[in-house]
């Protein structure tokens, strides 16, 4: 896995993180008090989530006057959206498999 | 502009193996043996014969499109959005078989699917356990 990779991957770990960036592709753009009143979570937490997902280029944040408005960034995901070399190495690890067992089959 | 809907993207996998084609064919299309490298599985090689590959993480939906014993074998693969082909072809060699593996999918289903119309995010995200198991 290409180390681009793993500040997307490691952002989208955590349940909490990864809720709130569900709540973001579902319904929007939120501010963090609305983020906040439904994490189950304190506004400070949140704030420090949104921050990991907003370095991982996962969301974006607006600002209007004292509020900051959060929207969920699909771009993204691009890098996983390259469905080939996810299944290259799905095949590779099944081809080392197939081996194997015929290593282990009767003629 | 190419037409999108002709554009497709595919991924190969190429490999001798020390073994008789008789005997690969033989992992390919027994259910038993399919499930020991591949996944579970109701396979039947008959063409139009549609099966299901099932494991944890969900399964892929697939319908036979071509058996042509020892030779070639192609199914639909259908899972997580991705409309695909899978077509293994086995060719003799001095050393036992080259053994290929090309997996045709088309890009604007498989696009449609990731911007989530069909697709969810919870089962893409879902998904992302899988994918960090194997970080580190």
């Amino acid at each position: 896995m290409p180390n681009a990779h793993d500040a997307l991957f490691r952002s989208l770990a955590d349940p909490t993180r990864r809720a709130l960036f569900e709540r973001l592709c579902r319904e929007g753009e939120q501010t963090v008090g609305d983020l906040t009143s439904q994490s189950g979570v304190s506004q400070p937490a949140v704030s420090k989530h949104l921050g990991v997902l907003r370095r991982a280029g996962l969301v974006r944040d607006r600002h209007e006057g004292r509020q900051t408005h959060y929207s969920a960034q699909l771009g993204a995901l691009t890098p996983l959206i390259d469905w080939t070399s996810q299944m290259n190495g799905f095949w590779q690890t099944r081809f080392d498999h197939l081996e194997d067992l015929l290593k282990r089959m009767d003629q | 502009m190419s037409d999108p809907a002709t554009e497709t993207r595919s991924v190969v996998i190429e490999r001798e193996m020390p073994f008789p084609p008789e005997k690969i064919w033989r992992a390919l299309t027994q259910p038993h043996l399919i499930e020991e490298w591949l996944m579970k599985n109701d396979f039947k090689p008959q063409v139009d014969h549609r099966f299901r590959l099932s494991a944890d993480w969900g399964g892929v939906d697939c319908r036979v499109m071509a058996v042509e014993p020892n030779k070639t074998l192609a199914y639909t693969w259908e899972a997580m959005g991705l409309e695909s082909v899978v077509t293994w072809t086995l060719t003799p060699a001095s050393t036992g078989t080259h053994l290929r593996m090309e997996q045709v999918g088309f890009r604007p289903d498989q696009e449609r699917a990731y911007q989530g119309a069909q697709f969810g995010w919870q089962r893409f995200l879902g998904n992302l356990d899988e994918v960090l198991a194997r970080l580190d």
